[in-house]
């Protein structure tokens, strides 16, 4: 919960957040560390230095950091766990649901546990889909088109297969597809992670939402004119928001074409914890004034109204989560009994 | 400025040292396509040795052990390339050090296949494709940069529509400005004949702007630029992150005294 100067209360889901096991007992080769080395890059590259983690911590962090760092030190109130399994480079996978779900158990109210697919996995993947969703009554998938199965280097929605498991997620009442579509591994054919199949697929499945992790970066000229032409496709902020603090300007450019092309209630908040944590990206997005020149060049503004339906209202409307009644349930567990009377405005 | 002593007679003009200080002339001029920057300025390269009798060797390295497949290809091809161009060479050996694809295409390299030969069926496109389309690119992030600039000192729209290359060369301007225009005739050419009396200002098919246009032409760039400048920021700093380069970095071969007498 973020409280602005003047007492209103915004309400956080994060829409991205990982809780992954990347330490050298649970490598299976040398891709496994070069995994974890590049997103310890990444985190190193772009937080600022004070909220720098140790290595071995980065590896593999446990349950309780994860939570003070999301709901106690940080603002979020709830938060999306994305699987990414990785098994071609880990013993026990990366960050799987079965590992998630750990989260899941023990604070029920404040976590929204996604599943994972890989049309690569024929008739036996669509029944673990649905044996995955009975369980866990999944609302969510996490895909990553780049990953690495045997000898292929990725696939595309538009593929047969894929068309078979998003009509199964349908059926599932799976709504939200999030399809990572962005920089952090660039496979053999960089096709993998283009964002043209989205926009066929977000006409084929009107039903389903499809969120663009990463806005598609580094193509967001091609994925802002797909997110225009669909009313069902979104861009999560996840990678495009650190650049907050080591390049404003370049943030400021990314999310005004945001907001003037797939507009404010499309826009959705995430931290890639633990590669990011809460805190810092909120402080310094709630800081955050696009600068007059920018303004002037796109006419794009980022209001408190467009920072709060970017901060959890658009996640809450697609979760399909009542903000009012998620509220009094997390109060009932306590779960602000940590925060002071105090605001968090914007020094 | 170049180091090096190329283009004047010198009694040594044909030591290692001189040879050496070629060979980064030439690296110098090897662009990673996809920022646009130059793979000694990115700091990639980290060796450039030349032996006794005329072979050279080159180490790169890249931002992530991920770095797209092209890409590394690409730029691996273009340093061979531009070395073997110098009349004295060899032989060139190209080596990528600590990516996911190393052996395949040191292997690819050391054989001179393509890309295609070395990746087979995993390949999707051959690399001249690629190549012409971050020319491209490159030609709009290079245009927009000097158009803005341009209008920034008080030029028309339609002053600047109708330059030619010529006056554009002739064009008072400070240090800056004649940066970039230098950086934009390098790549001109990409985008149709760039003669003298020709437009020095045309889109990517070679057809003359509009000034009425302009600004809205400047605009649909825009996004060229942002993308190119998310790599840049993003490429730096995972480079910086991967192999510490606080400490500036000065590749071994490149301390060796490269001037006669010392």
């Amino acid at each position: 919960m973020y409280r602005t100067a003047k007492g209103e209360e915004i309400f956080v889901i994060d829409g991205h957040t990982h809780f992954w096991d990347g330490s050298p007992a649970n490598q299976k080769n040398i891709h496994g560390k070069q995994f974890i080395d590049c997103f310890y890059a990444y985190h190193s590259n772009l937080s600022p230095p004070s909220e720098k983690w140790e290595k071995e911590k980065f590896e593999k962090y446990d349950a309780k950091t994860m939570f003070d760092d999301l709901f106690v030190t940080g603002y979020d109130d709830m938060a999306i766990l994305q699987p990414t399994y990785l098994t071609d480079f880990y013993k026990n996978g990366f960050n799987t649901t079965e590992r998630n779900s750990a989260m899941k158990k023990s604070h029920p109210d404040r976590f929204i546990l996604n599943g994972a697919f890989d049309p690569r996995d024929g008739t036996k993947g669509l029944e673990d889909l649905h044996a995955l969703s009975e369980k866990h009554k999944l609302k969510g998938v996490k895909l990553y088109t780049a990953e690495w199965r045997g000898e292929s280097k990725g696939y595309k929605l538009t593929d047969k297969a894929s068309y078979q498991y998003l009509e199964a997620a349908q059926k599932l009442g799976i709504k939200n597809i999030h399809v990572h579509k962005g920089p952090t591994i660039i496979p053999l054919n960089r096709d993998a992670f283009d964002v043209a199949d989205i926009d066929d697929v977000a006409t084929s499945f009107q039903d389903l939402n499809f969120i663009v992790e990463h806005c598609g970066l580094p193509r967001l000229d091609d994925f802002c004119w797909i997110a225009t032409q669909e009313t069902n496709v979104y861009a999560g902020l996840a990678v495009a928001l650190p650049f907050i603090h080591s390049r404003p300007g370049y943030f400021a450019h990314v999310i005004s074409e945001l907001l003037f092309w797939v507009g404010p209630d499309k826009i959705l908040y995430g931290s890639d914890y633990g590669i990011w944590t809460p805190k810092w990206l909120i402080d310094k997005f709630m800081a955050f004034e696009i600068p007059a020149d920018v303004t002037k060049e796109t006419g794009s503004v980022l209001s408190m109204e467009a920072k709060t339906k970017i901060l959890g209202l658009n996640a809450a409307r697609i979760y399909g989560i009542d903000v009012e009644a998620q509220k009094k349930k997390i109060r009932a567990g306590g779960g602000y009994a940590h925060l002071p009377e105090a605001v968090h405005a914007p020094r | 400025m170049k180091r090096g002593v190329e283009g004047r007679e010198r009694p040594r003009s044909r030591s290692s040292g001189d040879k050496q200080s070629q060979v980064w002339a030439c690296l110098r001029d090897v662009m990673d396509p996809e920022l646009d920057e130059s793979v000694t300025e990115l700091n990639f390269v980290t060796r450039a040795d030349v032996d006794s009798k005329d072979r050279v060797y080159i180490e790169f390295r890249l931002p992530t052990y991920w770095c797209a497949a092209n890409f590394s290809f690409l730029m691996a091809d273009d340093m061979r390339r531009a070395i073997s161009a110098l009349d004295w060479v060899k032989g060139v050996s190209v080596v990528l050090g600590e990516h996911m694809y190393a052996d395949k295409i040191n292997a690819g390299l050391a054989q001179g296949r393509s890309f295609q030969e070395t990746f087979g069926a995993e390949a999707d496109g051959s690399l001249d494709d690629l190549r012409q389309t971050f020319l491209v690119k490159a030609f709009q992030r290079r245009q927009v940069a000097l158009l803005n600039h341009l209008v920034g000192l008080g030029l028309s729209p339609a002053e600047i529509v109708s330059l030619t290359l010529r006056e554009l060369g002739c064009l008072p301007l400070d240090d800056a400005g004649e940066k970039l225009v230098q950086r934009y005739l390098e790549r001109r050419s990409v985008v149709g004949p760039a003669s003298g009396d020709g437009l020095a200002f045309v889109d990517a098919n070679g057809a003359r702007l509009g000034a009425d246009g302009l600004a809205g032409y400047l605009s649909s760039l825009r996004r060229v630029g942002i993308n190119a400048e998310f790599n840049g920021a993003l490429c730096r700093g995972l480079l910086a992150a991967r192999f510490d380069l606080d400490t500036p970095f000065v590749p071994k071969s490149r301390t060796m005294p490269a001037s006669p007498g010392t």
